[in-house]
Parts: structure tokens; sequence; C-alpha cells
């Protein structure tokens, strides 16, 4: 029998959940023909906690901003961040200008360390190991400013509604400012080494573009667009925090090469270009910082009795190192939950794009593509009932699994 | 780019789309120490209008961000908030659009708008699954963050019946059900 017409056959190649190549748990579905990949799908979901969920139901609103440092390990400066001004701006609390300062110096610190972190990770994807070892040597001392400032390498419960926990003193001025000479004493090798190596430009150099109008319409935010060309930037754009008294520009790729591709190069160049920036932020903070109070309301009672008895809406929007952090929250009177709360993270726009970027691309280019977003699966997936659901002979509860690990201690101890 | 100032923008949804604007609201506050303004604007339009709103929005800013959907439960009614942000780019003029339409229970559906901003799909379908209101015309349907096995017409926002039951909350050890 003839075959008149051959169809090309596509391949799909599921990769995760769980990946070598992978942080964090997602779902990609690659259709490709041969090497090149055709089509490509994002499943999420796998890191559901049910946080906003938690906030309506569970949580006070005081509670709530340590459940929203939870939302990412890294971005745990954002999220905190954008809850407590959507909530300031429902219950109608203005945090002190000294405050406002103190979060920016934070919200840098935390873009600093996040960027590096990412520049390591991409250096690892594309097999360059040295500068991964290099990078995060040099992460280090950003995180040991963290801790010396707040108290913690991770989650530094920093957030207060009305202002913050903690406050930065005179004394502690020279130490932050001597981090951040370090930063800019190996700023410069840190940019040869990333924008002029071969090895580098090989494998990132028009590989994954998203052209400006793409990212446009996929509404993509944060390092990801600007490096597309799109000059969007919550520090630039609206006024909040310290960065309303500064004057502040999105980082874009021409800044260095004349032109906009839309490429990883390109993203790279857009990450480098705003560490330097977050350190000059900083000394800026520094500088300008007003004295006064840290905090509107120092009584967590009296706060809380505020806030149940408050009604109304706000909106809070930060950017964080992938891009624009935005909370939306409702205030109910008479209910001590919040009535509505909802998160929008980064990723969540930004995995829009990877159907885009991926396609005509090879698979040995996925890692480094898809981690040229920066995506972080933890801020996207919140908001699922960890359940039992219906299904409760298959899968074990924590009580079961407990009494089942008692019993095999029993077991071996006889 | 002409910038409209937030009062020259509600004026701007009242001539286009009539009746249609139920409530208009502007938000500000100041920041820091030099006081700039912190401004949001709050539009309600009634149900009838909403694709011609986000169209007029569309006017206001060529590829307007469409930050989230927003979705509360108001007993009687679903609100949804759909979270715009225009003017960006331009040092502090950005503002935040909070386009407000309230659905009955009766009738829970909302016309897509991802043939407008093609980046409304994830939040499209995170309000289908999640809030249980029917986008007509979405060109995905499949869910977005609920597993396949999660039980069909259960819908975690909301707070009525339809919510979650409480065999499906899990109580850690140690703490009482609420």
């Amino acid at each position: 029998m003839m075959q008149e017409e051959t169809k090309k056959a596509t391949y799909t190649i599921p990769v995760g959940p769980i990946h070598p190549a992978l942080k964090e748990p997602i779902r990609l579905a690659l259709t490709v023909d041969g090497e090149e990949i055709v089509d490509a799908d994002v499943f999420v979901g796998q890191v559901h906690r049910g946080i906003e969920w938690l906030g309506m139901n569970r949580n006070n609103p005081v509670q709530s901003i340590y459940l929203a440092e939870r939302i990412c390990g890294i971005c745990n400066i954002s999220h905190p961040f954008s809850l407590v001004m959507a909530v300031e701006q429902a219950a109608g609390i203005t945090p002190p200008p000294r405050a406002e300062y103190i979060r920016a110096i934070i919200a840098e610190m935390e873009r600093i360390h996040s960027h590096l972190l990412w520049a390591g990770v991409a250096a690892h994807e594309i097999g360059f190991d040295t500068v991964f070892y290099l990078v995060w040597r040099v992460r280090e001392e950003i995180m040991d400013l963290v801790e010396y400032v707040t108290g913690n390498r991770v989650t530094k419960a920093m957030f207060q509604i009305g202002g913050l926990r903690r406050d930065i003193t005179e004394e502690q001025f020279p130490r932050i400012r001597q981090s951040l000479d370090y930063y800019k004493s190996v700023f410069d090798q840190l940019k040869r080494v990333f924008l002029d190596d071969k090895t580098i430009q090989m494998r990132t150099r028009n590989v994954g573009i998203l052209k400006k109008e793409d990212a446009l319409k996929l509404l993509i935010c944060g390092p990801s667009g600007r490096a597309s060309g799109v000059p969007k930037d919550v520090r630039q754009d609206q006024p909040y925090a310290a960065y309303a008294d500064l004057d502040i520009k999105a980082m874009t790729p021409d800044m260095v090469t004349g032109t906009v591709v839309g490429d990883v190069y390109d993203r790279i160049i857009v990450r480098l270009l705003e560490v330097k920036q977050a350190i000059e932020i900083i000394e800026q903070c520094l500088e300008k910082m007003p004295p006064g109070p840290i905090l509107a309301q120092p009584k967590i009672a009296v706060l809380l009795k505020a806030l149940t008895q408050a009604e109304g809406e706000g909106i809070g929007r930060a950017e964080a190192p992938r891009g624009e952090v935005i909370h939306y929250v409702r205030l109910e009177a008479g209910q001590s939950t919040l009535a509505t709360w909802k998160v929008r993270a980064p990723t969540y726009v930004n995995l829009m794009a990877v159907p885009t970027i991926l396609k005509g691309m090879q698979i040995a280019d996925v890692p480094i593509i898809f981690a040229s977003l920066d995506p972080c699966m933890s801020c996207t997936n919140r908001m699922i009932i960890t359940d039992r659901a219906l299904r409760k002979k298959s899968i074990m509860s924590y009580e079961e699994m407990h009494r089942l690990s008692l019993q095999k201690t029993e077991k071996l101890r006889r | 780019m002409e910038l409209l100032s937030p009062g020259e923008i509600v004026d701007s949804f009242k001539t286009a789309l009539g009746d249609g604007v139920i409530d208009a609201k502007i938000y500000e506050r100041e920041v820091a120490v030099k006081k700039n303004k912190f401004r949001s604007l709050w539009v309600e339009v009634k149900k009838s209008a909403f694709r011609d709103a986000v169209e007029h929005i569309c006017h206001l800013q060529e590829y307007p961000h469409l930050a989230i959907i927003s979705s509360s439960d108001l007993g009687a009614e679903v609100e949804l908030i759909y979270h715009f942000t225009i003017y960006y780019g331009y040092h502090l003029e950005e503002l935040s659009l909070g386009l407000r339409v309230k659905l009955p229970k009766s009738d829970l559906r909302i016309p897509t708008i991802t043939d407008i901003i093609p980046g409304a799909i994830f939040t499209e379908r995170e309000t289908q699954e999640m809030m249980g209101v029917e986008v007509v015309g979405i060109p995905d349907k499949r869910r977005l963050f609920l597993p396949e096995d999660f039980p069909e017409g259960v819908y975690p926002w909301r707070k009525d019946e339809k919510g979650p039951p409480d065999d499906m909350l899990r109580v850690l050890p140690g703490r009482e059900q609420k």
C-alpha cells in the first residue's frame, strides 16, 4: 500500500515535575521534531500549599505576614512587603518615613542575593561550574550582610503592618558600606566573566528570544520583560517606599550593547546592571534615611483590633527580583481574617512566555532558556488545600505516617 | 502618548460607556519623605459594559498590563476585579486601575478577554477553577493549578456550599478544626 503523504512525526517529551534540569517542580511537555522544539506546554500546580486560603480562613492579618514570607524562600521580602502595603491601604495606616527607607534597603539586598544566585544557576545550566562556584562565593557576602542587618539569612521577619520590627542603626552603617564596597570591587570582574566570555556568548546569544511585542502581549514583567525592551519597573513607575524619593530608571540591555535582542544574553545583562543599581540604591537610602520611629502602632493588640474593625481594600505592588509582586487585600469590618487575599507572583505571568521562547530551539537549550526567566514555582503555586481529598485510602496523612514511624522505632527496639 | 490624570480617566470612562459605569473612585496616598503620590483607580462597570471597558483601557494604553483577576464571594454575588496597570515606563506616572464587575450567583458567566489580551489566559483559567465563574469563549478550558483528581463542582475560594467541605480540610496534629 502506498502512502500518499508522510506526516512529519513529532514526539512529546515530558520534562519534570522532578528533573535534574529543574530546580523546582514543574512539568513541561515538549513536542519535538528531531532535536528541534516545535511546541511546549506548561503544567503548574505541583507545589500548592493553600496560603491564600489560610489567610482568608484561619490567620489574622499579622499572622499572614509570616505566611506571606513563606510563599517563596528567595522573595521573602517582596511578598510581605506587598502584603503590608495592601493592608495599610485598606486600613488607612501610614508607615513612618524611616520604615519606608529600611524597607527599600532590605528589598535591594534581596535583589542582590537573588540575582547572584540566579547568575550561578545560569552558569551551572550551561556547564560552567567554575563560574557557578565563583558567583556563589561572592553571594555569601550579601547573605552575611542580610544576617547582620535582619538577624537571619532567609526568612527575616522584618515586616509589620504600619512599619518594621527592627531598625537599622548608625553603628551598623560601616558594616553595610563595607559589603557594598566589596561588591563594587568585584562587579567589573563579574561583568567580564559573564559578558565577555566566548562560551557564555555562544550558549546565550540569539537563544530563547522573546520579542518586545510578545512580551507586552503575554504580560511579561521584571528583568525578563526589561530584557525584551519593556521599560516596566515598579520602582520607577509607581511611588512606593523610599523609591518614590529616588530617581530610578528601568534597566534595559541597550544600555550595554546598544540594541535590544531579547535573548538569554540580554537577560544576563539586565540582571547584572540591576545588581549595580541595587548597590547604588542602598547607598542613597543610607544617606537620605530620615530619623524617627519605625512603627505606626507598636502595640499589636491595638493594631489587631483596628484591623478587625477596618473596612476597605488595597493593592500592594513591589518590584521583586523576578518582577512585579502584587497583593490585593479586602478587609471586612468584624472579620478577623483577610476577607480576600490574592497574590500574583512574577513567575505566574512569566511562565506564559515559555512556549514562545522554546519554539525552534534545541532540547539542549531547554535548561538555560527556562532558567533565564528565573522561574520560581513556589511563588506561583499557592492556594490549594493540601488535602487527603476523596481518596483517603491511597494518600497517607501525616498522623498515619507518624504512627507508622513510631511503630517502626518500637519494632527496632525489640 | 498623552497621559491623562485620574479624574480625566474617570470622565473618559463615563463618555465611552455612558451609564455602563456604576461607580468610580480615585485613591491617593503620600509616600515617604518627598510625598509623591501613590494613585490607584477603581472603576465598577455593569456586566454588559465589561468588554467595552477593557477595550477602552486598551485605548488609554496600548498593551495595558493585566496583573491578575481577584475574586471575592460576597454572598449573593461574586465580585471580580481585573487589576490593570497603565502608563508604565514613565517615572512615577503609573496608575493601578481596578476594573470591578459583579456577577449574580445565578449567572456566573463572564466573557473572555484573551482575544484582546492573550496573557489573560492563566488568570482566567484560575478564576474558572477556583471561583466557579465560567469564562465564556476561553481558548483553553483546562485547569491551571488544581490536580486532575480534584472533585468537580468544588471551588476553593467560594464561601457558600460550593466551597471545600470540612472533610477535605486537613487539621494538623494538635490543632482543632475551626
